[in-house]
């Protein structure tokens, strides 16, 4: 079953001469259970998809299909519950001010559970964290815990499908590799599809199974990671990037 | 032999905080002939901290001591403010690791590369503006003239750390530290900014500094060098030798790097060892 769908997406900012068109007539889809993976340099659009697709990009036209379901732009709330996702710099995407308990506290209180902390003690846990991080707030916290955190607050209403906007480019290689391994492990304990942004091939190759090439925009490719990994690009810019991760 | 430029002898970045003392640098010492130094080592580490007290920059309370920092056997830890502002820039230059916190948001380019050029060399208006034309066209800038003219915010990163070289170039430095120049670039760009400064240090013969955290970069970039924990250098080795690297914490950061080529269901989580801080850091001198 095809997790989500998106057909024909072109995603715009500003209007009339001011207008860029940041994503042009893109199409893709993601299988249940299948991590897939954005790839492109800085402005070639990778990351206005996901926002798009949440709702953070309000200008958009084409399809985006979810669990079978036709997005519109109003988003219903059960919407949320099935789509989570982890921004690229944990150092900004935390409240400085709320604790971690409050933080998921909050957004578990916002989806209506009850049982509120066994959920943020399981989280935590979840996400390698012990209870002794439960009531430190972000400076308290290394980079990679913090996201460990967002990721955390991700997980908590308990969705099926989570976008990852280069989860790791803001950490050091070390933490990188715990990050990584967590989301894999995540992936598999709770079933979850992935489609993640990222500029580095390797990181991509790592967690992905499919990926889409972006370019200015659009997709110019669409290959699976063997092929990647054989060098098989067609498209004349896949291959320039290979090259350049080599 | 190598000439040196730059001999630094038990380097020590102190910040008395409410806890104690605390030492971001610990009794470095290294050398740098005209060659590509890299530097390389977690956040934290103290490699910025590094290049940042052999310019001075390094503001009180944080405390910078050494035996000797040597510019070609004058010690820049003898100067006075005064006097290191005729370093910074003329003979040593740095540049920052984004483009747009470094650059003036509201002056033209054109304008701060020639304000660059006229603070040391006494010329025309016309003769500045000729010389940081030339300057942008030598860091493969295409269309310089509108570039001239343009602010900070109407270019991409990867222009915006070009016009920093550039900018950084003029005087004719002997050294150049670069901090993490890259980090904020796509690997596409990232390419075109290292062969340009690359294609500087072969035809000048200026000694490089490349500070950065990405070791697969540095091992393909660089000539030597040295990985630091903790503040202090734990290992110096030939860059083409980085991945025959025989310290754990090298090993460790090279083997948690996910490879295209070899595929790995889980990747190497570093394992940190609380003797490797202990341990007395490696000189770096040749």
């Amino acid at each position: 079953m095809k997790m989500l769908e998106v057909q024909n997406l072109n995603v715009w900012f500003g209007t009339h001469r001011d207008r860029v068109d940041a994503v042009k007539d893109a199409t893709f889809d993601v299988m249940e259970g299948e991590s897939f993976g954005l790839v492109g340099e800085s402005g070639s659009g990778k990351s206005t998809i996901l926002r798009a697709i949440t709702g953070l990009a309000p200008d958009w036209s084409g399809t985006i299909t979810v669990e079978g379901e036709q997005i519109t732009h109003k988003r219903p709330k059960a919407f949320f519950k099935t789509v989570q996702m982890v921004f690229q710099d944990p150092y900004a995407s935390l409240h400085p001010r709320h604790s971690v308990d409050q933080v998921l506290g909050e957004t578990l209180q916002l989806h209506g559970f009850k049982d509120i902390d066994t959920r943020v003690v399981k989280l935590l846990g979840d996400v390698g964290l012990g209870q002794s991080f439960r009531f430190r707030y972000p400076h308290q916290l290394s980079g990679g815990q913090r996201q460990r955190v967002a990721i955390a607050r991700a997980l908590a209403p308990e969705p099926d499908l989570l976008l990852l906007d280069e989860p790791t480019s803001a950490l050091d290689v070390s933490v990188q590799a715990e990050i990584l391994n967590l989301l894999a492990d995540l992936r598999a304990e709770h079933k979850l599809t992935y489609l993640m942004v990222s500029h580095d091939l390797s990181v991509v190759s790592h967690m992905c199974d499919r990926l889409a090439v972006m370019k200015d925009g659009e997709i110019v490719e669409i290959l699976d990671v063997e092929a990647l990994r054989q060098m098989k690009a067609t498209h004349p810019y896949s291959q320039d990037l290979l090259e350049a991760s080599q | 032999m190598m000439s040196v430029l730059l001999d630094v002898e038990n380097l020590w970045v102190k910040f008395p905080t409410r806890q104690g003392v605390f030492d971001a640098v610990r009794g470095v010492s290294f050398t740098l002939g005209r060659e590509r130094l890299g530097i390389v080592g977690e956040s934290g580490s103290g490699k910025s901290m590094t290049g940042r007290a052999i310019l001075r920059l390094i503001r009180p309370p944080g405390i910078v001591e050494a035996d000797h920092i040597n510019l070609e056997g004058v010690n820049l830890l003898d100067k006075t403010e005064k006097e290191m502002r005729d370093v910074r820039g003329q003979r040593i230059s740095m540049v920052m690791q984004d483009p747009k916190f470094s650059l003036n948001p509201v002056m033209t380019i054109g304008d701060q590369i020639i304000e660059a050029y006229r603070l040391h060399n006494s010329v025309s208006k016309s003769a500045a503006y000729n010389k940081s034309l030339e300057m942008l066209e030598a860091v493969s800038i295409r269309d310089s003239e509108r570039v001239m003219r343009a602010y900070p915010h109407e270019m991409s990163g990867g222009m915006g750390q070009r016009i920093m070289i550039a900018m950084m170039l003029i005087p004719n430095p002997e050294i150049l530290i670069a901090d993490e120049p890259t980090s904020a670039l796509d690997v596409s760009v990232q390419r075109q900014v290292l062969d340009i400064m690359d294609k500087l240090v072969k035809e000048r013969g200026m000694g490089l500094i490349f500070i950065s955290h990405d070791l697969n970069l540095v091992a393909d970039f660089c000539d030597r060098v040295l990985i630091m924990y903790a503040g202090r250098i734990v290992e110096v080795c030939d860059a083409d030798k980085l991945h025959d690297a025989k310290h754990p914490y090298t090993r460790g950061l090279l083997n948690s790097l996910p490879r295209l080529d070899a595929p790995r269901d889980r990747l190497e989580v570093l394992q940190r060892d609380p003797a490797w801080s202990d341990a007395p850091s490696v000189s770096g001198r040749v």
